[in-house]
């Protein structure tokens, strides 16, 4: 490893070899070594990830970390506080959520990407045209007992579809998951590899993007608030 | 480190406490009441705060304001529909709130500072020593204006506020201090002007809120209010008088409608019973439980649709929910513990007092920053999300709702046009998706930029919420690295020049309050040996002779001559010569008292010497 500014204490420029509290004067460190949000947890960039430790060792930064800790120290020290508790916070939310961490992971390996836009899978393309039309239909006039009907199947059958695609997604996680533990002496081989599984995981990404508009766009005519059925963010 | 106070800020009554020994006290005023009222009176007198302004709410209803925790971090636009209930007169203004008494015009914080104020001065008095620090409660539900104006409260009234903390929160480290198993906890706080829910995660002694919500006008005020209205018709039909225009009237109809309501919630029925001497009738109603019930059940039910979404938002179902802990003044409602346990199918806890766990809970996290209890720690939330508007009328999220704190988002900006050296934003908080539904937190201008062709400059802007839920921004110019200098014009709240003003005045002020206060002791003074010199002479002006009792009520008549006039020290004169007058006549009662009841303990009461 390079020597950067962060292997000598901010305050007394002594070495502090990775560690986030100074050995020498015990200042909290800016918690810049980390390179990712994997990294801030001490954990490889796979996506299986076992919840209950991922929490305990949120929790342990943030006994370490949380500006609380921090309001006799000085302002310089608050401020590296308050930096790194919100790296911390925000690095426990993208990975604890299974969908936004295949996200990030995505972005990780192939530069940032904002947002996958969503795209319609080929199968359902004279489905979603109905749908379109029901949608429309509905926006012109009063609904009727029928089409309110039609709209919540519809509706139900999407949101299964979504659930479907969901799993797909976890069985592509594995299967990268597999390669991380498998190819870490040919990382040659592993490259190669990679690629196709992020286009897959990139492909059902955008077909659940899909998915979940249509379904708010149906909650909506339907007249129902869709932020009752807005994807949660912790599952 | 000196003392950090806890302090409960609440719509209808405030509180202070401490911790001592790891053990939480809410401290209680001379007379022993730890609940002051949130009520303010401005009189010619001075300025009255707590009991004093709740007396002279129907005496005086103009310039005695109650509930400003409702209008705090509020425009005038968000309060004109509830302007009707308030006696007192909110200027008509595209701006913040401004109440205007007698000739000058106050704001929301300046008022809630003379209530923090009063729990300052009433601590130090406890304690014995100077409070400059303290940690306050808010609403979970509150959003960054409201936040910051409570904020902005503290610094007015003389107090450096290291923490703001959500009330529900709050609660919940009370109970942990002793109560909580752990799991996950369910807070339901219905106050007076406020409901909140919050959903944590109770574990190691770590106190994770997974989600909040809530409805920051809702609460036992608009209980009040329901049965007022109902109550104004009855007599409307019962009496031919319509009451609605006499301030004094509704002031009164509003308080006996309030102890109503809190009697109902130990009885099946009560009377209300007011005279309304201007009207020349007396009013009177029997009103049972189940009528205040209908009443208030759409509000109660309003409360249940924020626990669902929180429950939602936490990713968890009623049934996983395994404590439920009742706070707020309102939660004694039977109707509002009924629902709240259907809701969440276990009885929920209540051992704490509901009035004070708030201000025991501030006292805790206050205790956390001191360094004094090490094994507890709050994660909370933000409770609403946070954006920027962008072209056309929408909102992108930046934070979303129930993210943990402190949390950061940054977002690129450049310019548009050629040249151009000044950026603006807009940055706002809610659910929806359009800007005009969402609340306007404040417009930001990012000036300072070299002048270079349109959409070259790379400005980075960093969006951080701390650990209090208030947003701080900062921006850098990323191609120079030359940090950007940012106005900030917030949308409903105060400027910090403006705050700095009223912190000044206040200091102006504190003095001349300071001087009206003891012109009101003095007369105080006054009233008691005038009432206890009457009393005297009622008694004993057969044992003394003509020329003493001549002497005596010429120093009574001297004394009321001056009693109401603002020399203070021609009143302390005054009462001083009358006591001196009376010495006579109270040896000579004393004797006669002794006499009469050698066992009596109360002998200076039963002779009605005065109390000095
Ligand atoms: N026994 C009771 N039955 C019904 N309501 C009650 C009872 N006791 C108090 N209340 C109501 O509780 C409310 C005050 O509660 P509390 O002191 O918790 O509110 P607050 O903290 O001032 O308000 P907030 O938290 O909303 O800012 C008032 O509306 C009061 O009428
Ligand atoms: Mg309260």
């Amino acid at each position: 490893m390079t020597r950067s500014s962060r292997d000598l204490c901010w305050n007394c420029q002594s070495e502090v070899g990775g560690e986030y509290f100074c050995p020498q004067c015990v200042k909290v460190q800016p918690a810049s070594v980390w390179s990712d949000y994997f990294d801030v947890f001490g954990l490889p960039r796979k996506l299986g990830l076992d919840l209950e430790d991922l929490q305990r060792r949120f929790y342990d930064w943030s006994r370490k970390f949380h500006p609380d800790l921090f309001q006799r120290a000085t302002p310089e020290e608050q401020a590296i506080s308050l930096e790194n508790s919100a790296l911390v916070n925000t690095a426990y939310r993208t990975l604890r959520d299974p969908i936004a961490r295949v996200e990030y992971l995505i972005g990780l390996e192939e530069g940032a990407v904002k947002g996958i836009p969503p795209k319609a899978p080929l199968d359902l393309l004279e489905e979603m045209l109905e749908v379109q039309e029901a949608l429309e239909a509905a926006k012109a006039s009063a609904l009727d007992a029928e089409t309110r009907k039609r709209l919540m199947d519809e509706r139900a059958r999407l949101a299964e579809r979504r659930r479907a695609e969901e799993e797909r997604l976890l069985d592509v996680g594995r299967e990268w998951d597999a390669l991380v533990d498998g190819s870490r002496a040919a990382s040659r081989d592993r490259d190669d590899l990679r690629r196709p599984l992020l286009d897959r995981m990139k492909g059902i990404l955008a077909a659940r993007a899909y998915l979940t508009t249509v379904i708010n766009d149906l909650s909506d005519a339907l007249g129902e608030d869709s932020q009752t059925h807005a994807s949660h963010r912790r599952h | 480190m000196p003392r950090i106070v806890g302090i409960d800020l609440g719509t209808t009554n405030s509180l202070v406490a401490y911790m001592e020994g790891g053990f939480p006290k809410v401290i209680p005023d001379a007379e022993g009441h730890v609940l002051l009222p949130s009520v303010v009176g401005f009189t010619a007198d001075g300025i009255l705060v707590g009991d004093a302004a709740k007396r002279q709410l129907v005496r005086n209803p103009t310039r005695t304001i109650y509930s400003v925790k409702r209008l705090m971090g509020k425009g005038y636009d968000d309060v004109k529909e509830e302007l009707r209930y308030f006696p007192f007169h909110v200027v008509p203004s595209d701006e913040v709130v401004k109440i205007r008494v007698a000739d000058r015009e106050v704001t929301p914080p300046e008022v809630s500072a003379l209530i923090l104020r009063s729990l300052k001065e009433r601590a130090e008095a406890h304690l014995g020593e100077v409070v400059t620090k303290a940690v306050i409660t808010v609403p979970a539900y509150f959003n960054d204006s409201q936040r910051q104006a409570t904020k902005d409260a503290g610094r007015i009234a003389g107090l450096e506020v290291l923490r703001i903390v959500n009330e529900p929160t709050a609660a919940s480290l009370a109970y942990g201090l002793h109560r909580l198993k752990g799991g996950t906890v369910a807070v339901y706080d219905l106050g007076g002007g406020t409901f909140d829910i919050s959903i944590l995660r109770v574990k190691d002694g770590i106190f994770e809120v997974l989600a909040t919500n809530g409805n920051t006008h809702l609460g036992g005020d608009d209980f009040d209010r329901a049965l007022v209205d109902w109550l104004l018709a009855d007599i409307e039909t019962r009496h031919g008088a319509d009451l609605r225009a006499d301030l004094e009237a509704l002031q009164e109809l509003r308080l006996g409608a309030e102890a109503a309501k809190c009697r109902l919630s130990f009885e099946e029925r009560t009377v209300l019973t007011i005279p309304f001497a201007q009207h020349g009738f007396t009013y009177r109603r029997e009103i049972s439980r189940a009528e205040l019930e209908t009443l208030i059940e759409p509000l109660v039910q309003q409360t249940l649709g924020p626990c669902r979404l929180a429950l939602a938002d936490a990713g968890l179902s009623a049934a996983q929910i395994d404590e439920v802990v009742l706070v707020g003044g309102s939660t004694r409602v039977p109707l509002a513990r009924r629902r709240v346990q259907e809701l969440f199918g276990k009885l929920p806890h209540s051992q704490l007092n509901p009035d004070e766990v708030v201000a025991v809970g501030a006292a805790v996290q206050a205790d956390i920053l001191a360094g004094g209890i090490t094994n507890m720690l709050l994660l909370d939330v933000t409770p609403l999300s946070l954006g920027i508007e962008t072209l056309g009328g929408g909102m992108s999220v930046l934070i979303p709702r129930n993210t943990t704190i402190p949390t950061s988002a940054k977002e690129l900006f450049t310019t548009s046009v050629d040249g151009q050296t000044v950026v603006d934003m807009h940055v706002l908080q809610g659910e929806r998706e359009l800007v005009k539904n969402n609340r306007s937190l404040a417009r930001f201008e990012l000036s300072g930029i070299d002048p270079m062709p349109a959409g070259m400059p790379r400005i980075e802007v960093t969006f951080l919420i701390d650990a209090n839920g208030i947003l701080q921004v900062n921006a850098k110019e990323l191609r120079t690295g030359k940090a950007a200098s940012i106005e900030v014009k917030p949308s409903y709240g105060l400027t910090d020049a403006e705050v700095e003003r009223m912190i000044e005045e206040s200091f102006i002020h504190a003095e001349e309050d300071v001087a009206s206060r003891l012109l009101i002791e003095a007369r105080n003074e006054a009233d008691t040996v005038i009432r206890a010199t009457e009393r005297a002479l009622g008694q004993g002006s057969g044992l003394i002779g003509q020329e003493e009792t001549a002497q005596i009520t010429g120093a009574l008549a001297a004394l009321k001559a001056v009693r109401d006039g603002s020399d203070r020290d021609a009143i302390r004169e005054a009462t001083e010569r009358l006591n001196q007058s009376t010495l006579h006549l109270a040896e000579i009662l004393m004797d006669s008292a002794l006499k009469e009841a050698l066992t009596s303990k109360r002998v200076t009461e039963a002779l009605g010497k005065p109390e000095r």
